[in-house]
């Protein structure tokens, strides 16, 4: 997205600078505001360290200290920039939201990774260094996870196919467009929770599922669906599909109808046939929506999680393991907190080498089809 | 673009018709009716297993009023729900209703935040051009959405950490934080394509009559973003009603929400088919009425700025 500077909003007239003494008063704002926030954050860190007692209680006190002290930093903007401070308030509360939940917990979450934690146990944290490093290195678990993980993300090109052909017939002049339109959406809708037992606990139950009774009738002696590895890991991938093809139909649905008809009328006209209008035509239009829908689906992927954690919890023996599931039951079933955490971290720089990786080598892909 | 493709299908339903047209036909139709039994097919499978009884779920009853299965409110009654039972003390509907209700306060809390501070950001980003010491707008606008990438898996032992320190464990103000900072990024993504399609031309216009920035982004930009904005605002109500991860971490007793409840239902082995199927009706109840009915607005969020 693109903007040159003549799109910007830019006032007709330039602002007065604000008063002196109205820009002193928003410097001295923040500045109290500021010097509240450093104190009582100071103050309850030397309670928490056990120096002082001073009753404050759980961080609530700073977590209130840090609302003020945005509040504070807004009307000084304004005081103190006026115009341009009234411009900076449209982002202000969303930046310090963001970054007051995502950076300090990234930092915690650093200082959690490289120490012994474990919940169930009576020690608390203990820094013990890359401990938890080698772990991972050692652990089969996390190894067998990542390359569920693959497995999983290359799915995602299969649900891409099939996805581009639901979407080609729904783009086809057909009746009762709306109602397909809504049926396909309807699965992407659904919690992956209850999907979970919907679909993966009963419609695919060994004794009573129908899903179950049909393979038998078409000759499946044994529709176990989730008790050989890589059975299970395919009806997995079957529920995820169930879930995600919608989001991927409606993209590519979108990208279709806006190709003008008439540049498909008139390879028609040249007696192209649909084959290889599809090829030489549709397929290279479509390919910007269609990297911006495999690209989203992949992030996603990266985080699939809900529907393994509650279908096979990552069984049998890790078969399905992704990486969020493996993690979700160090912490949940052996409460370890720090080994967990470093998993999570890793597995952060892992998804931001891969995803950079693979946004410039599209970038470059992308180039130099514009460039044919 | 409907107007197109109206034109296109009067003009191809003209030409005579003969056996390759007519069988082409006959598979669209096929494969189009295929997908949608595949889709709808769980969904009618749930409704229906909450009303069936034991020799129903054991013989594989699939269609209501024939034979065996005439329908019972077995499952409803276990939740409390059910004609009988509705005007009765139950402790499983009041847990029902209570999970119901913190599900509805958080999808509903946390994307009435998203936008309301995620909006102005957006517009912000689309028209004006910031600079905090080496960042401009499209660092600014990349920060937001790399947040996307962040699994939860990362945020979340911090967060159960920090969450505990600030007494917001087991809260639905806990749970409306993260939802908030989950859908953020998404809501930003949206309006900002959103405000994009405007032109900038109004806002002057309502500058040179006296409005502030403020002022003309409230009076006349906000009314013409609305769709935007609901569509914005139900894709993130979809998101944060499905949300597992998070709540199966950060809540316990009070603040649990509905996906919790249905997941700790399945991992419990006595539980009964038709109760269980009555609990995932309610879960996805409220979804489906939304997406036959708002299906426009999901559409045309999910598609936000794929599109040019």
């Amino acid at each position: 997205m693109t903007q040159s500077a003549s799109s910007f909003l830019v006032p007709l007239v330039r602002p007065p600078m604000a008063p002196e003494a109205r820009r002193w008063a928003g410097r001295m704002v923040v500045l109290a505001a500021s010097v509240l926030l450093v104190a009582i954050a100071a103050a309850q860190a030397l309670e928490a360290s056990g120096t002082l007692a001073l009753g404050l209680g759980t961080w609530r006190l700073s977590l209130y200290a840090y609302l003020v002290w945005a509040v504070a930093l807004g009307v000084g903007q304004v005081m103190m920039r006026g115009e341009a401070g009234y411009k900076a308030l449209f982002l202000l509360p969303a930046l310090l939201f963001t970054v007051a939940l995502v950076i300090f917990p990234t930092i915690f979450g650093l200082y959690i990774a490289f120490s012994e934690w474990n919940l169930s146990s009576f020690e608390g944290q203990k820094f013990n260094g890359l401990d938890n490093l080698r772990t991972l290195i050692n652990d089969a678990y996390f190894w067998n996870a990542l390359r569920n993980m693959t497995f999983y993300v290359l799915s995602v090109f299969v649900q891409y196919a099939l996805a581009f052909g639901l979407a080609l017939l729904l783009n086809a002049d057909i009746r009762a467009r709306k109602f397909f339109r809504v049926a396909f959406l309807l699965p992407f809708m659904l919690s992956p929770v209850a999907v979970s037992w919907m679909i993966g606990k009963s419609l695919m139950e060994f004794r009573f599922g129908p899903l179950a009774a049909l393979m038998r009738h078409l000759g499946w002696d044994n529709p176990a669906f989730f008790a050989t590895p890589w059975i299970a890991r395919f009806s997995i991938i079957a529920l995820d599909a169930w879930v995600w093809i919608p989001f991927m139909i409606i993209m590519l649905l979108a990208g279709l109808q806006a190709i003008p008809k008439d540049i498909q009328e008139a390879a028609k006209v040249d007696g192209a046939s649909s084959w290889s209008t599809f090829w030489q035509i549709t397929f290279p239009l479509m390919l910007p929506v269609s990297v911006t829908t495999i690209i989203l689906r992949i992030i996603f992927q990266l985080k699939l999680a809900d529907i393994v954690i509650n279908t096979t919890s990552g069984g049998p023996g890790g078969a399905t393991d992704t990486i969020s599931s493996f993690i979700f039951r160090e912490y949940r079933d052996r409460s370890n907190v720090g080994y967990g955490t470093m998993v999570a971290e890793v597995y952060l720089v892992l998804i931001i080498v891969f995803m950079t990786l693979l946004l410039n080598a599209v970038g470059r892909f992308m180039r130099r089809e514009a460039a044919l | 673009m409907s107007g197109l493709g109206m034109d296109h299908s009067y003009q191809v339903s003209k030409q005579p018709w003969n056996w390759t047209r007519m069988s082409g036909r006959v598979l669209i139709y096929s494969a189009l009716l295929i997908w949608a039994f595949i889709c709808l097919f769980p969904i009618f499978w749930t409704v229906s297993t909450s009303f069936k009884t034991a020799v129903n779920v054991t013989q594989g009853d699939i269609i209501p009023f024939i034979g065996r299965f005439q329908g019972d409110w077995k499952g409803w009654r276990a939740l409390g729900l059910s004609p009988d039972t509705i005007f009765q003390i139950s402790t499983v509907r009041d847990e029902f209703l209570l999970r119901f209700a913190n599900s509805l306060i958080v999808s509903i809390g946390a994307p009435v935040l998203a936008v309301l501070i995620g909006a102005p950001a957006a517009y912000g980003l689309s028209r004006f051009q910031y600079k905090f010491g080496p960042w401009k707008n499209k660092d600014i606008s990349f920060f937001f959405l790399s947040q996307l990438l962040l699994p939860p898996v990362v945020l979340a032992m911090p967060f159960l950490v920090l969450y505990k320190e600030l007494a917001l464990l087991d809260s639905v103000i806990g749970l409306i934080l993260i939802y908030t900072l989950m859908v953020l990024p998404i809501v930003i993504w949206i309006m900002r394509d959103q405000f994009d399609t405007i032109p900038i031309e109004l806002e002057q216009a309502a500058m040179v009559d006296g409005c502030g920035v403020w002022g003309a982004f409230i009076r006349i930009v906000l009314p013409i973003a609305l769709p935007g904005m609901v569509a914005a605002f139900i894709l993130a109500v979809i998101l944060c009603w499905n949300e597992y991860f998070f709540a199966a971490l950060l809540t316990s007793t009070s603040a649990k929400t509905l996906p919790v409840m249905v997941a700790s239902q399945t991992g419990s082995q006595g539980i009964s088919w038709w109760t269980m199927a009555a609990l995932a009706t309610g879960a996805i109840a409220p979804l489906v009425v939304i997406g036959v009915f708002l299906e426009r607005y999901i559409v045309k969020g999910l598609t936000a700025g794929a599109v040019k």
